[in-house]
């Protein structure tokens, strides 16, 4: 268990590693630390003005010492940098948007696990069923569905067709949950359920196709046969066993929730860290960017490694090694 | 969808079931059973005339759009707006209405059928030519290539798909080669995934026993021994990428980092609507989501069947 843990944490810093330096060099060598000088200092910008903001930026120094001053700041310090564009900090820039973040993901995630695990165990008990067609549509369907074009229709319907009957209903930014708890409701109803709905569709697939395995397995057989109920077969035998994919999946799409959210903020308007990249790649604003995309896969990476130390706790039969 | 084969629907397919039945006994080939069972799938049928359609209409836009007398780019400032400056709604001039521009949205709607069906194509190739030289190398070579290229597809996953290619498409000019490199380079993983397993199968097998028995090298293996056993699967699956690689290249124009204007595509045409939909300009906003939604529902559906038939018990991509 300790090798396995070790080596797993191991591939997990490598990986972080690599992505810090990829994202690193992507910015860097990109846009080039002329042009990004010349970003930061606007058009009024002087040559003397550009010097010096490659000497506060660290432009000026060769690229794997300017890598090492962002790095350790990060490692030593939790300091994400400095934005120069906003003249505050990149932590307190994340730290404004990361509460709507996070209110959008965990709602919206505690709709589409308990919709798609609900559908799929129906769906996986009564197969080929008028319901588990429906279900297995439905999935496909909000699958196939872009989530700009599902946000939008979702406005057009509650905001502008159902005006009348649903004049409270407001779909446009975000109201902090301190400030007004209504209201922080209220307004993410609509982004939980864009963002609910292209997700959930796999996990209805997956925890029918699970289930329905599960269900055709000898011990399933065996608690039927010596008379146990149906419906505690599926409860104490079912669920557990199919349950565990669906734990993995979940896992994982928390983590890459970040990527997720970008249109859904987009669209309704949420200045969430999503929103926050889009805005700040406009802008050139390289330090919010590499802040949150330092972020973002250290959210992927650890998750990845927390499902899967659960995932060899919770499934005796998944080897070391 | 997975739908068991009916035996009804055989009979009324099969002008003689007598014959159908002899040919039972026949061996057939794994290929063969997927094509009949695949030929027995009514949302197979249906997907599939779709996507026939759609492509016929994004050949013959060019065509219509003469035959309209509109062209795709051209604003007809007088009859294409209203008194205000906004768009007219459908009518027999502009079948869908028309757009900010007066441009009319029926012949735009076709000409970003274009653009949506290559560069989910061309995407596609591109994930698929990657991803099986890296499924090759990681399968075949193992060791240290295999952990390279495993980690190398960890890095891809942890960052957000949107964000690498945002932040690639502002570094270099966006357009549409762009966002072909981008869809097409990020989307291997799944593809190597894919190839790196079936190599593992198959790297044991005589014939490939006999190749290094008579000295071939890995590169003369992996790409004249292993390739031609793997390439069917890999394009098979490979067809599950064009609707993820469709509306990847939709998001990206819906976030303007795609294809540029004045170029019809359906991601930059919603989210011009989105500043004009709620304020009952309906049609500016639905004909290209509707087109978008079709599109990856036809495909969606089509793969989602080709699976089924080739594997009735497997998980796909979704999952």
């Amino acid at each position: 268990m300790t090798r396995f843990l070790l080596r797993r944490f191991a591939q997990a810093i490598l990986v972080l590693w690599l992505a810090s330096v990829a994202v690193f060099l992507l910015f860097f060598w990109g846009p080039g630390p002329n042009q990004v000088a010349r970003t930061f200092a606007g058009r009024l910008a002087t040559p003397a003005r550009i010097a010096q903001i490659k000497h506060d930026l660290h432009l000026d120094q060769p690229l794997y010492e300017q890598y090492w001053h962002w790095i350790s700041g990060i490692l030593f310090h939790g300091n994400l940098g400095y934005d120069y564009y906003k003249g505050q900090s990149v932590n307190s820039v994340v730290g404004q948007a990361l509460p709507a973040t996070a209110s959008l993901v965990l709602g919206a995630a505690i709709l589409w696990i308990g919709y798609g695990i609900i559908s799929g165990v129906i769906s996986a008990i009564r197969p080929r069923t008028l319901v588990d067609r429906g279900f297995t549509t439905a999935a496909l369907f909000f699958y196939s569905m872009p989530t700009f074009v599902l946000g939008y229709s979702l406005i057009f319907i509650f905001a502008y067709e159902l005006y009348r009957v649903t004049k409270f209903f407001p779909f446009e930014s975000y109201v902090s949950l301190t400030a007004n708890p209504w209201q922080w409701f209220v307004h993410l109803i609509l982004p939980w359920l864009t963002l609910a709905m292209v997700t959930a569709a796999s996990y209805t697939r997956l925890t029918r196709t699970s289930m329905l395995e599960v269900l055709g397995e000898d011990y399933v057989r065996t608690a039927r046969s010596k008379g146990m109920s149906e419906r505690r077969v599926v409860r104490v035998h079912g669920l557990r066993a199919a349950l565990t994919p669906v734990v993995t999946l979940a896992g994982l799409d928390i983590g890459t929730a970040l990527g997720g959210v970008i249109i859904t903020e987009q669209v309704f308007g949420i200045t969430g860290l999503g929103w926050t990249i889009v805005q700040a790649i406009g802008q050139q604003d390289l330090p919010v960017i590499m802040g949150i995309v330092v972020l973002a896969a250290t959210f992927v990476v650890f998750a990845n490694l927390i499902v899967d130390i659960l995932y060899a706790v919770l499934d005796p039969r998944v080897r070391l090694t | 969808m997975s739908m068991e084969p009916e035996p009804t629907t055989t009979v009324l397919l099969e002008p003689e079931p007598v014959l159908t039945a002899r040919k039972d006994i026949q061996g057939r080939s794994p290929w063969r059973l997927a094509w009949e069972r695949l030929k027995k799938d009514r949302a197979a049928k249906v997907s599939t005339f779709t996507i026939v359609l759609i492509i016929l209409l994004a050949i013959f836009a060019p065509v219509i759009a003469a035959w309209v007398g509109h062209g795709p780019n051209q604003q007809f400032i007088d009859i294409g707006l209203d008194s205000s400056g906004n768009p007219v709604p459908p009518s027999s001039t502009f079948y869908f209405g028309t757009d900010s521009a007066g441009r009319d949205l029926f012949i735009r709607v076709l000409y970003g059928a274009r653009i949506s069906l290559v560069v989910g194509v061309l995407a596609t190739m591109v994930s698929l030519a990657i991803g099986v030289v890296f499924g090759l190398m990681a399968g075949y070579l193992g060791g240290v290539w295999d952990s390279i290229i495993a980690r190398l597809i960890d890095v891809v996953l942890s960052i957000p798909f949107l964000v690498i290619a945002i932040s690639v498409a502002y570094i270099s000019h966006p357009g549409f080669w762009l966002v072909i490199f981008v869809i097409g380079v990020l989307g291997f993983t799944y593809p190597a995934r894919i190839v790196r397993g079936q190599v593992i199968s198959i790297k044991e097998k005589e014939y490939v026993e006999a190749a290094r028995a008579l000295g071939a090298g890995p590169m003369r293996i992996m790409f004249v021994d292993l390739l031609p056993n793997v390439v069917a699967q890999v394009i098979v699956y490979g067809s599950l990428l064009i609707p993820l690689a469709i509306v990847s290249e939709a998001s990206l124009s819906y976030l303007g980092v795609g294809i540029q204007p004045p170029t019809a595509d359906w991601g930059a045409m919603i989210s011009d609507a989105s500043g004009y939909y709620t304020s009952g300009y309906w049609w500016y906003l639905l004909f290209p989501a509707v087109a978008l939604l079709i599109t990856t529902l036809a495909f969606n559906i089509l793969g989602d069947s080709v699976r089924d038939a080739l594997d009735p018990r497997g998980a796909g991509i979704y999952e």
